[in-house]
């Protein structure tokens, strides 16, 4: 699954291969999802951006403090823990359970946009989306991802994309941001760690 | 971790873990949705050789919620009336292909001998009078709630220790997140060796409750268990009151930021007054409610994973 694979942070020595999006590539891509979610909602009325943890959680932060800076307006924002609608928790030792936290405004009838960092096999959003789907009904729900690395093995897309990163199954991608990294920067590296 | 059969099986890490994820769960709780589909599929069954109310309905809501199958299996109105014999009787019901047997035993070590006759994973829901580990668990979380981090917080626990299983969870558990405790009690409710034992844990104790209650954070106050007294502990219950009881004058001489706890079920007007059950710092409620998010905690913890993590 993409979540433990593609973005454990390594704080000391930086992770193996090479940057495919530096930071400001990372920013404007941002700005770019900002936008087009403006866009796309003709405007911010109804607007939840809710993030996946943990790098999720980040970057909808800051797209709706962009969203603050395109509209004027502070769109709810919160997050959405999937770890418990995973489908794969039987094979893998208990994972910690991260924070949900849903704005006062709730979910019923507004516009969801979920907010990850990678979109590989799709399982995390369709956990994401069960998960959604217990805390009321949205109007609709959106999908932004700052990096589609391919490879869905579920009919799930984004709608929202910051970079369509064609990889292989064995490369990793891993997303570190300022905040909670210290380093902002987007990676993908060949099995063995070669430097390419 | 296999089983919860103590709070010692827990280290710092753990009982945090636990802890955190039964905040998160907590929040369930207060959703219109109160399910989620991690246990799907599994069978929790409680198994209760004594009576219980808030532990065997907290057992079964917080299985239900996260979408196990809890069957109750008692004493009463069971083949155990008819003579059957604890092996026989887990057994039988793990036979039947559970995943998690929940056992409440009045023999001390009951569940840690059914870990060698069954495959599931049990849970110690309370064995004589030797530990409660999901109690424990429940209380440090609502002490936590109130109080924040434990470390370094003076905790009393005063009343019947000799026949309480909830004061070796709660001391050892409080003692794992480091919290200072002290125990109080009459001589003849405090366990025997309890210099050396205080000596080996790193705790102290007291006779005297009046001398420790204006410097404690929380005071939890434990059931006296008449049921299990055969002899003369305290010549009345007046007296107990007088000496160790939580009455109106205590009340004032506790810090005005201390909690109060109680396992239940409360002998009101014995170890503690109307007043003091039902104060504002009183978080004897909140203790029940803590149970479920707690016991969820410990299910997802033990039975969410992959079968041999």
């Amino acid at each position: 699954m993409e979540r433990p694979d593609s973005t454990v942070p390594r704080p000391e020595a930086d992770p193996p291969g090479r940057i495919v999006l530096t930071a400001s590539d990372i920013s404007r891509a941002l700005r770019r999802i900002a936008h087009e979610i403006v866009e796309h909602n003709k405007g911010v009325q109804d607007l939840v951006v809710l993030g996946i943890p943990t790098r999720g959680e980040a970057l909808a932060t800051r797209i709706v403090a962009l969203l603050r800076e395109i509209e004027g307006v502070d769109v709810p924002v919160g997050s959405l823990d999937t770890t418990m609608y995973r489908d794969d928790l039987r094979s893998q030792p208990t994972r910690a359970v991260g924070a949900t936290t849903i704005p006062d405004s709730g979910v019923d009838g507004k516009v969801v946009v979920l907010v990850d960092d990678v979109l590989y096999s799709g399982r995390t959003v369709r956990a994401a989306l069960d998960a959604l789907g217990d805390l009321g009904r949205p109007q609709a729900v959106r999908l932004a991802v700052l990096v589609d690395r391919g490879h869905r093995e579920l009919p799930i897309r984004a709608d929202h994309v910051g970079k369509n990163l064609p990889t292989a199954r064995s490369e990793r991608v891993s997303v570190r941001l300022t905040d909670p990294d210290g380093v902002e920067e987007v990676r993908i590296a060949t099995p063995h760690g070669e430097l390419s | 971790m296999k089983h919860l059969l103590s709070a010692a099986d827990l280290s710092r890490d753990d009982a945090r873990q636990i802890l955190d994820t039964a905040a998160q769960m907590h929040d369930v709780q207060q959703r219109e949705v109160k399910k989620l589909p991690v246990l799907r599929g599994r069978t929790v069954v409680n198994l209760f050789f004594e009576d219980s109310t808030r532990t065997r309905s907290s057992f079964e809501i917080a299985g239900k919620w996260l979408s196990a199958d809890v069957i109750n299996v008692s004493a009463k109105g069971s083949s155990v009336s008819k003579g059957e014999s604890l092996r026989d009787t887990a057994m039988t019901v793990a036979a039947m292909g559970v995943d998690a047997l929940v056992i409440r035993h009045h023999a001390s070590g009951a569940p840690l001998q059914v870990t060698d006759w069954v495959d599931a994973v049990v849970i110690n829901a309370g064995d004589g009078t030797h530990e409660h580990p999901t109690q424990a668990l429940l209380d440090a979380y609502t002490m936590q709630a109130r109080l924040g981090d434990l470390a370094g917080k003076r905790i009393g626990i005063i009343g019947d220790l000799t026949h309480s299983r909830v004061v070796r969870s709660n001391l050892i558990l409080l003692r794992t997140l480091g919290a200072d405790v002290t125990l109080v009690a009459p001589p003849t409710l405090m366990p025997s060796g309890i210099a050396n034992w205080a000596a080996a844990e790193g705790f102290s104790y007291s006779y005297d409750f009046d001398e420790v209650l204006p410097k404690l954070d929380a005071a939890m106050m434990l059931r006296v268990q008449k049921e299990r007294m055969s002899g003369g502990f305290f010549p009345t219950p007046r007296e107990y009151t007088v000496g160790y009881g939580l009455t109106r004058d205590r009340l004032r001489a506790l810090p005005e930021h201390a909690v109060i706890c109680h396992p239940g079920p409360v002998n009101r007007g014995l170890e503690i007054t109307a007043d003091a059950a039902d104060e504002a710092r009183s978080l004897i409620l909140d203790q029940v409610s803590a149970g479920v998010a707690v016991r969820m905690s410990v299910l997802y913890h033990l039975l969410g994973g992959a079968e041999n993590a």
